[in-house]
């Protein structure tokens, strides 16, 4: 005898704001909740990691620094993922895109003739390009070839990690680093301030809210915003109204794979002043991004919140590991707990679960 | 309820709703055991539906299924398989890189521990050979023709013990050859005592094989035919119905200057199978051409083509003295040419984005909608304000997601859209396909006002009462083919249905009177 189910699905067109915050809000508690049995498991009562954890991210103004310091990056790639989700298209690649930028601002810093004044600028410049030359290519082998793009994405982050550590290696290993992998140190002129004694490289902070800004005012007011969203939303409709996805796409990148380079700027400039092992330099924001953008829904604005979220989570699982002694991989628990449950939860905003009567 | 000893399934007034359409209206008839009963009628008509209503993978809202007499609730297609009931979908269902054994084995329920394969394809090439549906057990299915992927649709339904057999359009997939072979199979089987319900449009094919004839249309069930008293006259015009068109009024319109000239026009389909073939045909200002022809006889590729999207293999096509053979969507519309897509769902509109949205979806570059690469939102909201009064689209407002709007409202907005640019050939491809009688009649409107404005219409569709009650000139297309090209006054319904079942019309009036 087949038994049927005693509940219904049926569908949500248009989900409202309420369920999408409601929806991702249980999410997050989700997380949460399967976190604490890891904290559990490591014989940590959770309350007081989840306290610990919170003091670590907003405790006081050390720790608020230190969240906005992990924000930035999160936001400028975060940004770019936005926009490339928005339009459908699967960029796992902001890790590679952002160590192109500190590849780029390197060579600025270190091997190029621009002059003092302009470093910084062009470093900004140089880098945004590299990061977007990186992602066009992924665009290209999937507009005009159909190659799928979260694998193409993905491996060039391969490709630009082990590049990254050829050259410290290698041709631009420091003189003055006593054979550590390093190159050398950036010139004065070649680093981002900081406010006071923090890590806050503000410059960057401030690119990255006009970025969030600019690229709003650019999906919601612009004519190539509104080819993004009718590509992303219904191609065939597209096509039929005589646009071109090959050109969409690659706008696209250019600016994912740009602001995301324009992180990677930020994090040599700001805080590292110099190449060196890019699990060092990036902490895998780029991959954590990819969270910060799906759980702002692709809104670039929303991305300034949710960036800020993750800064906090990266700055609280500092502060486990010196307070608790709990590993710092805790942190990737929590990134993975979190997109899990996200995707997860996507169904419930699509679909409503019903009763079946009786 | 009158018993009846032989009737192996009864539909017993059953009626199934979908949000806009009513597919199946209190739909009654008898299938007696061991025959081929076909299901007769249009696209849209409910006969899909209504199988799968059977199958269980739909529940009806109103009504009972009888099977032997005794009142069987089917909710899932599990049910249904226990219940000796098989069905091979239109798109076949199988596993690409699995082997046909392996597709045979996806569940059952039941199978033996050791080596389970051996006794699936012992028991496979034993059915196989009972019927003639030779195919290698062990090919992996991306390996295998369109045919032989039918052949294991059928094998997985008889291996799992089917005594009934649904088939939907089951040769749309198949070459003639083929086509012969499965008819064979389907006799061998219902003369060894299975059912087989035969879908399809086609009325060769249902007057071929079929012992009984249920012809649908619009969710209802017209009738039911033996197929001797029977003929395919009689079922292309039960099948099309002589539904009268109200409140359409033909203004008397002078033809002006030619708008769209084809030319020995040929393409191919995504198979790579000649779908048009050196079709000519041309059409004038104030003038409505009709394209009629059964489903998938070159229609959608001929669209296509004249919209940009697909290639031409040869001929040529003019769009006002322009020649536009193979241009880009875009040249061809910037040339005033617009669309009322077939897929009005996936091509016509973006569901998720708001009405504005959709109302500048090919303006969205001129002023004053856009300045520069800024898009002007207050003049989109006015103008979609304005479509939406005008053309009595029902929607909440402006900002309401298309795709929370009726399918009638849905294809009102697209015709505002593109009445709205001010074109001088619309290609409207099945404007009122699946819509209610009401915005269906609103929609034939519009397009006869666009006509009094000095438009050029090319109308494609398969309803046969539409294209007459609105077409100046009608061309019937087969395969690909004109059959035919005649003058409004000069159509006869008959004559029309021949036509569509690809008689040519210089051999109609000798054979046929």
């Amino acid at each position: 005898m087949g038994k049927s189910l005693p509940i219904k699905i049926t569908e949500r067109p248009n989900p409202s704001g309420l369920v999408i915050i409601g929806v991702s809000f249980l999410a997050l508690l989700s997380a949460f909740l399967v976190a604490s049995f890891v904290f559990w498991a490591y014989g940590t009562n959770p309350i007081v990691a989840y306290r610990a954890l919170f003091s670590g991210a907003f405790g006081g103004t050390y720790e608020l620094s230190e969240t906005i310091r992990r924000a930035i990056p999160l936001l400028l790639a975060g940004v770019g993922l936005a926009i490339a989700f928005k339009a459908q298209f699967w960029n796992i690649g902001a890790e590679g895109q952002l160590l192109l930028g500190t590849i780029a601002a390197t060579w600025v810093a270190l091997f190029s003739p621009v002059p003092k004044p302009l470093m910084i600028p062009a470093m900004f410049f140089f880098g945004f390009l590299a990061g977007a030359a990186w992602g066009l290519i992924p665009a290209i082998l999937k507009s005009k070839l159909g190659i799928n793009d979260v694998i193409t994405t993905l491996m060039m982050n391969y490709i630009a990690i082990n590049f990254v550590l050829f050259l410290v290696q290698g041709p631009w290993k420091g003189e003055h680093q006593w054979g550590f992998p390093y190159t050398d140190k950036f010139p004065q002129a070649a680093r981002l301030s900081t406010i006071g004694t923090t890590h806050v490289h503000w410059l960057t902070l401030v690119i990255g809210v006009l970025a969030a800004i600019l690229i709003y005012i650019l999906i919601n007011q612009t004519t190539p915003g509104y080819e993004i969203k009718v590509l992303g939303s219904n191609p065939s409709a597209g096509r039929f109204a005589g646009m071109s996805y090959v050109k969409t796409t690659i706008l696209v990148m250019f600016f994912s794979g740009g602001l995301a380079g324009m992180a990677g700027v930020g994090e040599i400039a700001g805080i590292h002043h110099m190449l060196r092992n890019p699990s060092e330099l990036s902490l895998g924001y780029g991959y954590t991004a990819i969270i910060v953008a799906w759980l702002a829904r692709k809104n670039p604005l929303a991305v300034i919140l949710t960036a800020f979220f993750f800064g906090a989570i990266f700055s609280g699982g500092d502060a486990l590991k010196v307070s608790i002694g709990l590993p710092f991989q805790i942190t990737d628990v929590f990134n993975g707990l979190i997109l899990f449950f996200l995707i997860g939860s996507e169904i419930l905003m699509n679909y409503k679960i019903e009763w079946r009567k009786a | 309820m009158s018993e009846n000893n032989t009737s192996l399934i009864r539909f017993d007034s059953i009626v199934k709703k979908f949000p806009d359409v009513l597919a199946n209206d209190h739909v009654s008839f008898d299938i007696e055991e061991g025959t081929i009963h076909s299901l007769l009628g249009e696209n849209g008509a409910g006969k899909t539906t209504l199988m799968n209503v059977l199958y269980g993978l739909y529940e009806q809202e109103e009504g009972t299924i009888y099977l032997r007499g005794q009142e069987k609730i089917i909710d899932s297609p599990t049910k249904a398989i226990e219940l000796g009931i098989g069905m091979v979908h239109q798109h076949f269902k199988l596993v690409s890189s699995h082997t046909v054994i392996e597709n045979i084995a996806l569940g059952l329920k039941t199978a033996s521990t050791m080596r389970p394969t051996k006794e699936i394809e012992r028991k496979l090439v034993e059915l196989a050979a009972q019927y003639g549906l030779d195919v290698d057990p062990r090919a992996k299915i991306w390996q295998l023709s369109a045919g032989e992927k039918q052949r294991v649709e059928i094998l997985r339904a008889l291996y799992r013990g089917a005594e009934i057999l649904i088939l939907d359009e089951p040769t749309s997939v198949l070459t003639p050859g083929e086509t012969e072979r499965l008819f064979q199979v389907l006799q061998d089987m219902a003369s060894s005592g299975r059912t087989i319900i035969f879908i399809s449009h086609k009325l060769d094919e249902v007057m071929a094989i079929s012992k009984y004839i249920t012809v649908l249309r619009d969710g209802r069930v017209v009738d039911t035919l033996k197929k001797e008293s029977t003929n395919k006259r009689e079922l292309s015009k039960k099948m099309v119905g002589r539904e009268v068109l109200f409140d359409l009024e033909r203004k008397p319109v002078d033809r002006g200057d030619k708008v769209l000239e084809v030319g020995n026009l040929s393409a191919f389909n995504d198979k790579g199978i000649k779908a048009i073939n050196n079709l000519s045909f041309d059409l004038h200002e104030g003038e409505i051409l009709g394209i009629a022809g059964v489903a998938g006889n070159g229609q959608r590729e001929l669209a296509e083509v004249l919209s940009g999207l697909r290639k031409a293999t040869s001929g040529k096509v003019f769009i006002d003295g322009k020649n536009l053979t193979n241009a880009s969507p875009r040249s061809i519309i910037d040339s005033q040419v617009t669309f009322i897509p077939e897929d009005r769902i996936n091509q016509g509109i973006v569901g998720n984005l708001t009405l504005n949205d959709n109302v500048i979806l090919k303006s969205y570059r001129k002023p004053p909608f856009s300045k520069g690469i800024f898009i002007n939102y207050r003049a989109v909201k006015e103008h979609a304000q304005k479509l939406i009064e005008q053309f009595d689209v029902k929607a909440p407002g402006p900002d309401t997601p298309a795709n929370l709007l009726s399918g009638g409202n849905i294809q009102k907005l697209i015709l505002a859209r593109e009445v709205s640019l001010e074109p001088k050939l619309i290609i409207a491809s099945h404007p009122t396909y699946g819509l209610d009688v009401g915005a269906a009649e609103q929609i034939r409107n519009l397009l006869l006002t666009q006509r009094e404005n000095g438009v050029a219409v090319l109308l494609i569709s398969e309803n046969l009462t539409e294209i007459t009650s609105l077409s100046d000139r009608i061309a019937v297309i087969y395969e690909g083919q004109l059959m035919g090209l005649v003058n409004r006054e000069e159509a006869t319904r008959s004559e029309l249905g021949m036509m569509m079942a690809g008689t040519r019309i210089e051999q109609i009036t000798h054979d046929q009177v």
